[in-house]
């Protein structure tokens, strides 16, 4: 890596919690609006998003730059860190190893999702009145149901201890104490995530959705 | 000469070696005639003076590095069952058998048990770990240090360097330029000192830098592994905190 790398490993550390972090939680949170109002309250937290005035500007600087220069720098920095769990069976060192390779499966993840999404609103296959219509159709295929689970509990961890460690990086939490309790936070937090997308993986799966996909098919076709 | 033979125990010593710093390792046994109260410098030392394998056969002795005998120069550690430690403070009667002996080949490995620790020096160098208080006329007394502080800062001074902590970081390694715990906790040291502090920001700057102290990734091995109980991530998150303001305060005013 050029240039000095205490800044490129801080700017690392900071776009994980802001904006990604934030994004997270966001994201979370539309999701679950699929299990507490079904298909109608999703479509409305979906189309909340996307009216956004300079949505085109705002996901490129808020996201897709971010989870770019996060998961490539993220890959690197993974590379130059060995696991030493075997020799030092420490929960802290679990927490360090398992940050790294939450992290590689993250990204692998994140890619397949927005491939699977994203890219298929760019390329016309798809518009956001069907994402969860899509989903329906992906949660119900088990292999893809597993892969999202196995993906969805990667993110969540890696983005709740990778809060903790923010925390220690910046300077925020420093005595063992208020280390010890910012990681009791950051496992509820990873709890209440996990709980979050899992309820709504489960929400996508409904027949609701079904329904709502089929009546969207026969719409398209009539117009 | 038979009786002594049965009545003798033994240790069994499994001993990573290697003849030059480019040369392989390979590993070789010993059993050593066990004495009470036996550390592993004096089963070393019986190496030394007896260099017979396990097997029967005869090689050279081990080499190893060792000075104060009683864990503060930091020049016997190794790695003792899979830790690394001082071998001067390592009993036998307290360690699991057969006792795997390995050098921290974090470092570069001279011989045998042997590591160069350079790097370490070098690291202190580059963070300035000192007061500079020479000149051409006498600075008189320097400001008081509070006591409260004084008892903190008196646990860090005790680090000899040892390497304990660099070797059990996984970031420490040859993929990686972090300089390392130990260093990190040093600048807190000298940061404290009320003369030491009025260079505070040359040594943070020093940690500003390629290989300073963003290459801690909170794996917190360092802290478990110390000798000396140094509170090492106190130490780095109360750094990250200085370099975090000293970050803001350097956009800010310039
Ligand atoms: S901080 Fe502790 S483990 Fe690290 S070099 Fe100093 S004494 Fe050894
Ligand atoms: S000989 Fe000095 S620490 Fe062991």
């Amino acid at each position: 890596m050029s240039g000095n790398s205490y800044y490129s490993r801080k700017l690392h550390s900071l776009l994980g919690v802001i904006p990604l972090g934030l994004f997270f939680i966001e994201h979370a949170l539309t999701n679950y609006s699929a299990f507490e109002g079904g298909p109608e309250k999703f479509q409305k937290s979906v189309h909340g998003l996307h009216d956004l005035p300079l949505i085109f500007f705002l996901e490129l600087i808020l996201i897709w730059l971010p989870i770019l220069y996060h998961g490539v720098y993220g890959l690197y920095l993974a590379f130059t860190s060995n696991l030493n769990t075997s020799r030092f069976s420490y929960g802290r060192n679990w927490a360090f190893a398992f940050q790294r390779i939450s992290g590689v499966i993250t990204f692998i993840f994140v890619i397949w999702h927005l491939w699977q999404i994203r890219v298929q609103v760019a390329l016309g296959q798809l518009t956001i009145d069907e994402f969860g219509a899509k989903m329906h159709e992906i949660m119900n295929n088990p292999a893809f149901f597993v892969l999202y689970l196995i993906g969805v509990l990667a993110a969540t961890f890696h983005f709740s201890n990778g809060l903790w460690a923010f925390l220690v990086s910046w300077g925020i939490t420093v005595g063992p104490r208020a280390q010890r309790v910012s990681s009791r936070v950051c496992m509820v937090i990873f709890v209440i995530m996990a709980v979050l997308f899992i309820l709504s993986m489960a929400a996508f799966r409904g027949d609701d959705f079904a329904s709502a996909s089929a009546a969207l098919g026969t719409l398209r076709q009539l117009s | 000469m038979a009786e002594t033979a049965t009545a003798q125990r033994t240790v069994r010593f499994i001993i990573t070696r290697q003849d030059k710093p480019d040369a392989a390792p390979y590993t070789e046994e010993f059993d050593i005639p066990y004495r009470s109260n036996m550390n592993v410098i004096s089963a070393l030392m019986e190496i030394q003076r007896n260099p017979v394998k396990a097997d029967g056969t005869k090689t050279t002795p081990v080499v190893w590095e060792s000075n104060c005998l009683e864990e503060v120069c930091g020049a016997c550690s190794m790695v003792i069952n899979g830790k690394p430690r001082q071998a001067c403070s390592a009993l036998i009667d307290k360690l699991e058998q057969p006792i795997r002996i390995a050098p921290m080949s974090t470092f570069p490995v001279v011989r045998d048990l042997v590591i160069n620790r350079e790097r370490m020096f070098q690291a202190l160098k580059r963070v300035k770990a000192w007061i500079p208080i020479d000149g051409t006329y006498d600075l008189g007394p320097g400001p008081r240090m509070a006591e409260t502080k004084r008892q903190w800062a008196y646990e860090l001074s005790k680090c000899m360097t040892c390497g304990v902590c660099l070797e059990a970081c996984p970031n420490v390694n040859d993929r990686s330029s972090f300089i390392g715990p130990a260093p990190i906790s040093q600048v807190r040291l000298f940061n404290a000192h009320p003369t030491g502090e009025m260079n505070a920001d040359e040594r943070l700057d020093a940690l500003m830098e390629d290989g300073g102290i963003e290459g801690c990734g909170n794996s917190q091995n360092c802290v478990r592994s110390c000798p000396k109980g140094i509170p090492l991530t106190t130490s780095i998150a109360a750094i990250n905190r200085d370099t975090t303001k000293r970050l803001f305060r350097k956009w800010l005013t310039n």
